[in-house]
């Protein structure tokens, strides 16, 4: 139910901030979602995008924080240390 | 898919598992409390990777599976209407009610629809201004901010032929109420990463010292999940109580500003009943006085109904996490999705569904 999908913006529309819209490109399906909770998004940025809302900007960096942990696992460092 | 794919390499789960493995040396009981991620650890295993004294408990977070039987019959009412068009996400469609469901209200010539975003509602609200556009408002706080947009929509656009029939549900309230009863003996939490994504997680870490239980904000994908149960095990381990976040490319502390500010204006906490657990104190949202007209228990003056549930489902302890889904004698038979007793079975975040599609016979 609380199901949300990586998406792209790519383009924006609307100054309304309850009806500002963009089109997303779900891996090249590309759907017509409500920014209305995202006033920061710009296009090219990932969006989560939930029931035709996009709920969050993907913060890039802190996308690969896991994979940091998983080289220092690889190097032996026992890391169980939290990500933030 | 970018910001998918990545987060289910099989190398970089076993490697977490290893990780995971190496640092439990006690027994512990962790709950997911979100359904999606119960979808997730069953359909890719997650927890038979871990070592066999780590217990996932499986928790509430189905919003599906947690409506109210007395809803479910209201909105069978309403779509049996004839000037009604009762829009719904499609997974509601086969939860059974008292005496049957609203894909049998449709098929004896209801009109029900299902959308996937309420503004798909308001969108068939304008195209038929001589119908009743209804729309069933379930889904967490992931969810309800979407449905308040819809209605401060309607309410700019005049539009008086729509109404939500509201169910939502309050996620922390019911994580409170199970660590209050101590059901299951949980020991620490993965929080939902999507409520959180909305909601941020500071309201958790009062919960987290007074119950004295780590809680990790976890995402969905099998990465996500591995990494969150490896917090939640390493603070178990060391004695600690904290909030952790998982889930840092997506989720921020203080959640999402103008959802929950939009969510705030038009909804607000009430108390309310849990199919299979009952009441939760602030458990459920309700439309404020100010949007009252678009509130179809007030629109159609549906008065509060009293229905039975079946006496054999177990699935108000399987959201508990007091059971698993093989621990039902009805479970597969004659329990199945296709004919589900209880609500765990409709939606493919139910428990039982889960373990029907990927674990029907026992592993462990």
């Amino acid at each position: 139910m609380c199901l949300a999908v990586p998406g792209q913006l790519l383009s924006a529309s609307g100054d309304d901030p309850l009806t500002r819209a963009g089109r997303v490109s779900f891996g090249g399906i590309i759907k017509d979602i409500n920014l209305a909770f995202v006033p920061e998004a710009v296009v090219g940025d990932y969006l989560l995008v939930h029931a035709g809302f996009a709920i969050s900007v993907i913060d890039e960096q802190e996308a690969g924080r896991i994979f940091d942990l998983l080289r220092e696992l690889d190097q032996g460092d026992d890391a169980g240390k939290p990500p933030a | 898919m970018k910001y998918i794919d990545e987060y289910r390499d099989p190398r970089a789960a076993a490697q977490l598992a290893d990780h995971i493995a190496r640092i439990t040396t006690r027994p512990w009981t962790i709950m997911e409390v979100c359904g999606g991620q119960t979808h997730a650890i069953v359909r890719h295993g997650i927890d038979l990777l871990l070592p066999e004294s780590i217990t996932l408990l499986h928790g509430p977070g189905c919003p599906v599976c947690v409506t109210p039987v007395e809803l479910i019959d209201k909105a069978i009412e309403l779509a049996s209407h004839q000037d009604v068009i009762f829009c719904s996400f499609g997974d509601m469609l086969r939860v059974p009610g008292s005496v049957n469901d609203l894909l049998t209200a449709k098929a004896r010539g209801g009109d029900v629809r299902i959308v996937y975003s309420p503004l798909d509602a308001i969108t068939i609200a304008r195209e038929n201004p001589h119908r009743e556009i209804v729309f069933f408002g379930i889904g967490f706080e992931t969810t309800a901010p979407s449905n308040a947009a819809a209605i401060m929509q309607a309410k700019q656009l005049g539009l008086s032929n729509f109404s939500v029939l509201p169910a939502w549900v309050a996620v922390l309230p019911a994580m409170q109420a199970i660590a209050a009863s101590g059901a299951g003996k949980v020991q620490a939490f993965l929080a939902a990463g999507h409520v959180c994504a909305i909601m941020g997680y500071a309201e958790y870490e009062d919960m987290a010292s007074r119950f004295h239980l780590p809680i990790v904000v976890t995402g969905f994908e099998p990465l996500d999940i591995l990494q969150g149960l490896g917090l939640a095990i390493s603070q178990l381990e060391q004695g600690r109580a904290e909030v952790e976040n998982q889930y840092t490319r997506a989720v921020r502390r203080e959640g999402n500003q103008p959802a929950r500010k939009l969510m705030d204006a038009v909804l607000m906490p009430v108390d309310r009943k849990w199919r299979g657990i009952g009441i939760i104190p602030g458990g459920g949202l309700a439309i404020r006085q100010e949007y009252a007209s678009f509130d179809a228990e007030k629109k159609f003056g549906l008065t509060s109904m009293v229905a039975d549930e079946s006496t054999v489902c177990i699935s108000g302890l399987i959201l508990q996490g007091l059971k698993k889904p093989h621990d039902c004698p009805a479970f597969g038979n004659p329990c199945t999705p296709e004919r589900p007793l209880g609500a765990t079975m409709v939606s493919s975040e139910g428990a039982c569904a889960a373990y029907y599609r990927y674990r029907r016979v026992p592993s462990r």
